[in-house]
Parts: structure tokens; sequence; C-alpha cells
């Protein structure tokens, strides 16, 4: 359930780097902690975001809770579909259920785990 | 310690139990702030009580006509509306803890948005908050929030009360709040305009104004939505009856002081903060939200909603500090607006309309007597320039059996002189001609 590609947060939200854009989103321990999400708040476009600066709001009928952004960079596309279907989330977090674009220039992961890395945090949680 | 209620003998038993004397127990608290007296007068008897309390309650004098108003308005209230609320499954100010098994409290809670999005003609209705002060403060966090900005605009023709509110409220926050200073009674369009940038978050309004005129602001909105800044309209909602609505005039949060709905006029409360908005922006409004939906056997039934952004789950992250409701009043505000009906309000409103009217051209005709504003527009309520100290003249007219009005100095420079007159249905021509009579003579 953990792909492989990505980079993660202690905060279990994912990014994936594809040259100077980094999409992120939440893991599915994330989307199955929250439960049934209801409403996505996305950032502004343009917005610029540092590492841990609060890149979305993500609601369930059980809590709302901030999305940190994993990587520094200017906010380039969010997933609109999300405004009509927040449940994309859970059905499909590491794909269609994506929140944001970043543009990154030599974005820094060193602060971030792997796939491996993050499985293993799972288990120590 | 008397008021709680176990004796010296089980206080010792519970210390020795945690082995610490009463003095040990409290040494976390700095000495001076276990200060033993209180400065009360000894027991007295019920009957004594009974007394005193009486021998103060007619220091009040409750039998004066009422032409004062200045936000809060003595207008009439049929006794089924206390019949009503007084029942006990509805006698609580507060709003109901596990709230879904008290179906009746939500139904009426969100009977009472409805009302609030009808007479406000906006989308959405929150389950109400304190007053209209704190409403209008929300309101500004609200605005703050929705636009990401830090920059307030606000006319001081909006009630002088609520200004001070927002300002204590704000004192410490790192907001930009910029006054407008009125223009001849009505807000001042060139000021707010000039001021409006692309930093405002909301530019803030009242209609009818402190003075009582009535505006339209549908110019403002546009010009406040042309900056990416948001209108916000504190009203009276017995003018809505007949005046137009803050909603058609493109408002984006409309909040108000909900007494004028059956509420009695009392020192401090208990009142009635009413806020709407548009549909866009109910997650960012404060407070308790009622919704009707549907359980799994397709019964309708009453809930409340959108809770995730209140501070039980959300925290420090809230969208408000606010978690409550004025249960109670806001039921008041509903059996009231019930029982007068569409046609009931409407005419209520116009009543005060006309009978305002009246007052003000029995009143500027006493010689020496002006209007401030000159024939603008006014809703119930006006104010009048006297030829000496407003607030001596009312003084005067105390005496007389009249609460005359509101001196305007109290709050507005260079308005010693100016007197605000509120006049409701209740006030009958009689009382009019004799207020008239003994200002002409008190002068």
């Amino acid at each position: 359930m953990i792909p492989e590609n990505l980079f993660y947060t202690k905060d279990h939200e994912w990014a994936q780097i594809n040259g100077d854009t980094a999409t992120i989103g939440i893991t599915d321990y994330a989307q199955h902690s929250l439960g049934e999400i209801t409403f996505v708040e996305l950032p502004a476009l343009k917005k610029k975001l540092n590492v841990h600066d609060v890149a979305a709001v993500v609601e369930s009928s059980k809590a709302a809770s901030d999305v940190y952004s994993p990587l520094a960079g200017e906010v380039s596309q969010v997933n609109d579909e999300l405004s009509s279907q927040p449940e994309l989330i859970n059905q499909d977090c590491f794909k269609a259920g994506w929140l944001c674009k970043l543009k990154v220039s030599n974005p820094d992961t060193k602060h971030l785990m792997t796939a491996a890395q993050y499985e293993e945090y799972l288990k120590s949680i | 310690m008397s008021f709680i209620a176990n004796t010296q003998e089980q206080q010792k038993q519970m210390l020795a139990q945690i082995g610490l004397s009463m003095d040990g127990l409290f040494a976390d608290i700095p000495k001076e702030f276990l200060e033993k007296k209180f400065n009360l007068p000894d027991g007295m008897s019920e009957f004594d009580v009974r007394n005193r309390l009486a021998d103060l309650a007619a220091k009040n004098h409750i039998d004066l006509t009422c032409f004062l108003g200045g936000g809060f308005y003595d207008h009439f209230i049929p006794s089924a509306v206390y019949a009503i609320i007084g029942r006990s499954e509805f006698y609580t100010a507060y709003t109901p803890y596990q709230p879904e098994i008290s179906q009746g409290t939500l139904q009426a809670i969100f009977e009472y948005q409805s009302l609030i999005c009808r007479l406000t003609e906006m989308q959405a209705a929150n389950a109400s908050l304190y007053d209209g002060g704190t409403a209008l403060y929300e309101a500004m966090m609200m605005a703050l929030r929705i636009t990401n900005r830090n920059k307030i605009l606000i006319d001081d023709s909006v009630n002088p009360i609520y200004r001070v509110m927002i300002h204590s409220y704000t004192k410490n926050l790192s907001i930009e709040l910029q006054e407008t200073k009125n223009d001849q009674g009505l807000i001042n369009r060139k000021a707010l305009l000039e001021k409006l940038d692309d930093n405002t978050a909301a530019v803030i309004v009242q209609n009818p104004n402190f003075f009582g005129c009535v505006d339209d602001f549908t110019d403002l909105a546009e010009a406040a939505h042309k900056k990416g800044a948001l209108l916000i309209v504190s009203c009276y909602p017995i003018s809505l009856g007949i005046l137009k609505t803050p909603g058609a005039m493109g408002a984006d949060i409309v909040t108000g002081e909900g007494q004028s709905l059956g509420l009695p006029m009392s020192f401090g409360g208990p009142y009635l903060g009413f806020m709407a908005t548009k549909k866009d922006y109910v997650r960012k409004m404060p407070g308790r939200i009622v919704g009707r939906t549907k359980d799994n056997q397709g019964r309708t039934g009453f809930v409340l909603t959108l809770q995730a952004r209140e501070q039980h789950i959300r925290r420090d992250k809230a969208t408000s500090n606010i978690c409550s409701n004025e249960a109670l009043c806001a039921l008041t505000a509903l059996v009231y607006s019930s029982l007068l009906g569409k046609d009931g309000l409407k005419q209520t409103a116009q009543l005060c309309a006309d009978k305002a009217s009246y007052a003000w051209q029995k009143m500027t005709a006493i010689k020496g007597v002006k209007s401030r504003f000159g024939a603008k527009w006014f809703f119930n309520e006006f104010v009048l320039e006297l030829p000496a100290n407003a607030a001596e003249i009312a003084g005067k007219l105390i005496d007389k059996g009249f609460a005359a009005g509101f001196p305007l100095s109290r709050y507005y420079e260079g308005m010693e002189n100016s007197l605000l007159i509120a006049v409701t249905e209740k006030r009958t021509k009689q009382q009019i001609g004799m207020l008239t009579e003994s200002l002409e003579a008190v002068l």
C-alpha cells in the first residue's frame, strides 16, 4: 500500500518529484485515520510554501486536519476534482486524490522518508 | 468556602487521604490571591433579602415612557412568546450538549436559522452568537480568515458600543483597523473608497446606522468585491420588514442584535447576536450550525453540522472559540417572528417608521430644535439638534416621565447638543405629543 517512488513525512503526507514539479497528497494511513472525507480546502495558486507550512485542510466527519507541505515551492496547480469529489482521497489517495502541485527547484529531500523508512515508521506508531 | 457542600469533618478526611493541610493544598497559589474577605455583608433572612432587593429594584425608573434606542428597542412582546419559551423542554439559555438527543431544540434552532436567512436574504445562518457586538467582531474575524488579509475599514456611523467591543478584541492582534468619520449622518463613501485597497479584508457598515439613517450599500458591495474585499453589514432585524435587505445589497456577511425580536430590554442581556453569510463561506462561519437530514430509516432529523471546524475537535485551529449559542434567545426570536408572521413584521416596521416620521415632524417644529442631518431618510430613529446640552435636557425629561433619548456626546465629539430619539410601534400619538410638549417646556 506504500508506493516505492514517493517521499513521506511523519505527518503522513507524500510527495512525488518529477523534474521541477512536486505532487503532494496524504497517505493511506492518513485517509484511513480521518475517515470519510467531506471537504478539502486547497491553497491559492502561486502561493509560496515553505517546508511544513499549511498547504491544505482536509475535513472529515470526525476532524479537520492541516496538511503540511513536505517541500518548499510555489503552488502551480490544485486538484479541482476534489471540490466536488473529496472522496477521491479515500478511494485513491496516492493518485486521483492528489492535493496540489508545487514548482520546486533542486528540492531538498533529506528531511523526508523513503517508502521503506515510512513503512518502518508506521510500525513504530 | 460555605458554598462547597462538605463539612469540616469531611474536609479533614479528604486532606488526610492525600496527606496535605488546607494551606498545603493551596500552596501553589500566591498569597495575595488567597484573599479570604470578599467585603460581603452578614447573612440575612429570606424576608430581609426580599425587602432589600425590592428597595434596590425600586430605584429603577421602570415607568418612564421609552424613546431610547441606540441598538436596543422597546417593542411589544406578545404574552404567547413567554408562554411558549417558558416550557420546561425549552427553558435553558444554553446550547444542548449531546445535542442530537434534543431533537426539539435542534429543530427550533434550524427554524431560527431559516428565519434569519429569510429576514436578511442570505443563504446560511448560524445557531446564534452572544449579541450584536460580538457577532460583528466574529464577522470581522471571519472576513480576515476568508481573504487572508489584515486590514478592516469601519465607518463611525456603526454602533459605537460595537466599535468599542471590536477595538477591545483586536487591541493585541496584528489587524489594521481604520475608522472613517461619517459624512453628515451617512457613511463616508469617499474616504471608504479611498482606503479600500488590495489588503482590505472587509468594509463594515450598519443599516439603519447608529443615527437612524437609511442607506443602500449596493455600490459599496460592488466596490469591495472589485478589490477582493467583503462587505459586512450590521442591521436591525425589525427594519428588514420594509427596508432593502443586506442580501439584496450584495453583503457577504450580515450580523445584528436580535433583541428587537421579542426579547425584553434588560441591563446586560441576555441578548442575541445573529449572523448570516453566503453559502461559499459557510465553513469559515463561527459557531454552531444545525442541519436537517434523514436517518437510516428515512426519517427527518436534525444534527449539528460542520462541527469539525469547532474547538472541541480542531483545538487551537478552530474557526472561532465560539462553541455555544444563545439557544433560548434564538427560540424567542423565532417564536416572536412566527407569531407576527410576514405581514405582521412588515406592519410593525411600517408603524415604527410612520410614528418616527410623525415624531420628527412634531419635534423639529419646536422653536430652536433642528434635525441634525437635515431631511435624510431614517427608519425609526433620528437625531435632534437642541439649543442646549442634550444630556442635561434628557436628565430634565426623566423628571417628566420620559427616557427621551440617547445623548450622542457620550461617543461623538462635537455633538453635545445632539439627542438620538427612537420611536417604536408601542409609542402612541399622545405620548409623542406629550414628549414634544415636555421638550419644549424644558428648553
